[in-house]
């Protein structure tokens, strides 16, 4: 092209910087977008803005401490990296966990994904432009922190699970208060539906934008709500379960064709399992010890496992290698659903426009805390 | 003197009595023109009077229109709104125009100093200069004279009132182009593609308007409707809902406030601008949906008159004032634009180029072509 002779009419690509300072690239995502015209030609997702070195941290942090640390990550589902963590350093000792700490992990584990969501439906629909969503959904995860803070105290960065069981019991009539939540979380998502899941503008934005086939959102290595969007029934949670989630039922939705559209319906639709899996948890709730027998010292034997669970983004997995002499992991690392979800989003732009960016940047669900790590 | 100057035959009747936009006696007060002193008073103090009084209130209502944005977004959102300046933030829009005044005024260094100073004014003074013939009510008797309330009666009015808000879009385009800066140049494509796409359709709606009442007058228009006894949104509703779609494209309101669409193109084509310069943006919109308000008030809902005039029952409706009828009908419809901003999501930008050009503007001519012929064969 550079040695063509220039003709009279020349087009040239925009290249245009969206991020790390930008609205609605949820924290600070940085997306080259290469335009023609309002058209994206290409992209280049450049991350690292928010790297912290959590991984290489653990590695000098006893195993309690990690706890800690998985807060850090999806800032926006702490108790769900709790629990993976703790869930892999369990596998790893071989540690048996008390049916009663596993439902309330279970509990905390969906109102955690509920929250997520919450946060999820709000910013989605505020970059496409419906403002109101956001600060109703924002309205109903403030009940989920209100629930978690009387738990344990913390609102966003919980630290709450440990190696072998819980820090807490649940405090007297929480239960209730938690079943509350449910029938007020089940009353406004009609209120949400209503102003979104009919809507002819919400409808033309979102359908048909993005669109990712099963092998190919497989190819990419897509999970959680993006990949179920594409119609792959795949969850953790049914497949290789973990806490209680083999004793509770719930459904698995999958989307038809693999666009926005598709992966806004079933994030809806797992609202509704995550209450119905909350529900059943605290019908079922046994009583008993919140911790199992734990050494006092957490020092795993010499080996390496791998354990993933299903995160609100997706499958967040956690491989522990322990050399069997340290209180320290000798090698950890994080499989982040956000990262590898996030890597399907030069795909899925090109071709669509400006507008649609945001659009998708918001159904692949990505938090840059645990992008970046 | 100039009051003989009327021909329009049609429903000139009506307006014999109104001044024209030099501020002429009305006809119907005898001897007013007998003292050359009146006459000062009439063709100068009243008119710039007039002008003063208009001019402050539109003001007045664009600052007192963004606090109730504000406010009745936050009711939707379950917020409260501003709450901290003066009781439930009364006085908000104050400090917002102390703070927009004492603000740095920021032009970057590469960007078109002259074009870049000079289009927040093209911007904003088309929209302030439109309310020169908005027939604010029919007339008002004060100390004695009769006074018609409206700064002018131009017998173009409503080409006027199109030719001059077109206008603003080159401050935004200019805007754009002159910040030397890609976001906002972005937008300021957007905009020129999307106001001039939707100037058409609006422009289609108001020529079957015009059909209507015979005449391009604005008070003429309403005194059309006052004669027919039927306020145009009845007789042409599929207009009104162009005129309504394609005014809150206009205005770059949503669900078609592409050009400022925050979430993918930042400030839009302010996001160079600071201090005052963007105050003059600001302005320029929310003066220009207050136009539209009044534009659709006036074309669609009788203006300054009464509902039910032919309701015995409710005849002391027609007791209050017309300018109080018109202000509560442009009060519904600027709620009506915060309303809609508050529940829907926005366009994007191709979708709203075909609904402008495959379905409002086809709608728009279809609709003058039955118009005119129904017109013909009655």
């Amino acid at each position: 092209m550079a040695n063509a002779p220039r003709p009279m009419f020349d087009t040239e690509t925009l290249v245009i910087n969206m991020g790390p300072q930008h609205p609605s690239t949820h924290g600070v995502l940085r997306v080259v977008l290469r335009l023609d015209g309002e058209r994206v030609v290409d992209c280049d997702v450049v991350i690292g803005y928010l790297h912290r070195g959590i991984e290489k941290l653990s590695e000098n942090r006893d195993y309690t401490q990690i706890v800690l640390l998985t807060d850090r990550m999806d800032y926006v589902a702490a108790a769900t990296n709790n629990l993976g963590y703790c869930e892999t350093v369990e596998k790893l000792m071989g540690l048996e966990v008390p049916r009663r700490a596993k439902y309330i992990r279970t509990i905390l584990a969906e109102l955690q994904r509920i929250a997520s969501h919450n946060v999820w439906l709000g910013t989605h629909a505020m970059d496409i432009g419906a403002v109101t969503v956001f600060l109703y959904n924002i309205r109903e995860r403030e009940l989920i922190l209100d629930l978690f803070e009387e738990y344990c105290g913390a609102r966003l960065t919980y630290n709450s699970m440990r190696v072998g069981g819980l820090p807490l019991d649940i405090p007297a009539g929480w239960d209730r208060k938690v079943r509350e939540f449910c029938r007020i979380q089940e009353e406004k998502l009609v209120d949400y539906e209503l102003l979104l899941t009919h809507n002819r503008i919400w409808l033309e934005r979102t359908r048909n934008v993005g669109v990712i086939s099963g092998p190919d959102a497989i190819a990419i290595g897509l999970s959680g709500p993006p990949l179920r969007g594409s119609g792959v029934a795949r969850d953790v949670r049914k497949d290789e379960p973990y806490a209680a989630y083999d004793e509770l039922e719930f459904d698995v939705p999958v989307g038809a064709t693999g666009d926005t559209y598709d992966r806004y319906l079933v994030r809806l639709e797992e609202f509704r399992q995550s209450i119905r899996i909350i529900r059943q948890a605290l019908d079922g709730l046994p009583e008993g010890p919140i911790v199992g027998k734990v050494p006092r010292l957490i020092k795993p034997p010499a080996g390496e496992t791998y354990h993933a669970i299903e995160s609100p983004k997706g499958e967040l997995g956690y491989f522990i290698a322990s050399d069997g002499k340290s209180t320290s992991p000798y090698r950890f690392r994080v499989r982040p659903p956000s990262f590898c979800n996030l890597q399907a989003l030069r795909q899925l732009v090109r071709g669509h426009l400006v507008a649609d960016v945001v659009a998708l940047i918001g159904s692949i669900d990505v938090v840059l805390g645990e992008v970046d790590r | 003197m100039a009051s003989g100057r009327l021909t329009k035959a049609a429903h000139g009747a009506a307006r014999e009595g109104a001044a024209r936009g030099d501020g002429a006696p009305p006809a119907t007060e005898p001897g007013s023109g007998a003292e050359p002193r009146l006459n000062m008073i009439d063709i100068v103090i009243i008119p710039l009077l007039k002008i003063v009084i208009v001019f402050v209130a539109v003001l007045f209502g664009v600052a007192y229109l963004v606090l109730l944005e504000r406010k009745v977004q936050a009711w939707v959102q379950v917020r409260l709104g501003p709450m901290r300046v003066g009781p439930h933030g009364v006085l908000q829009p104050i400090a917002d125009a102390l703070k927009l005044f004492v603000k740095e005024d920021i032009t970057p260094a590469r960007a078109d100093k002259w074009v870049y100073t000079l289009a927040p004014m093209i911007s904003l003074v088309p929209a302030l200069i439109v309310f020169a013939v908005i027939p604010f009510g029919g007339t008002a008797h004060l100390f004695g004279k009769t006074v018609p309330l409206f700064v002018a009666d131009v017998n173009v009015g409503l080409l006027y009132i199109v030719s001059v808000a077109s206008i603003g879009v080159y401050g935004l385009i200019l805007a754009g182009y002159a910040s030397n800066s890609k976001y906002p140049l972005l937008s300021s494509l957007r905009a020129s593609a999307q106001l001039i796409s939707y100037e058409v359709a609006v422009t289609m709606t108001l020529v079957s308007l015009i059909l209507m009442a015979g005449t391009l007058s604005m008070v003429g228009i309403v005194e059309a409707q006052r004669q027919a006894g039927l306020w145009y949104v009845f007789a042409q509703p599929l207009a009104f809902f162009i005129f309504l779609a394609g005014g809150l494209a206009e205005t770059n309101r949503a669900p078609f406030d592409l050009p400022e669409a925050e979430q993918e193109l930042v400030g839009g084509f302010h996001t160079e601008y600071s201090g005052m310069r963007f105050a003059f943006f600001f302005l320029a919109e929310y003066a220009n949906m207050i136009v539209v308000s009044s534009v659709a008030t006036t074309l669609f809902f009788g203006g300054w008159l009464a509902p039910f005039p032919n309701v015995h029952a409710l005849a002391f409706l027609g007791l209050v004032p017309g300018w109080i009828w018109f202000l509560l009908k442009v009060f519904c419809f600027l709620y009506l634009f915060l309303w809609i901003r508050a529940t829907l999501p926005r366009y994007r930008y191709d979708q709203l180029m075909r609904l402008g050009w495959k379905v409002l503007i086809p709608l728009a001519i279809a609709n003058v072509i039955v118009t005119g012929a129904v017109k013909v064969l009655l």
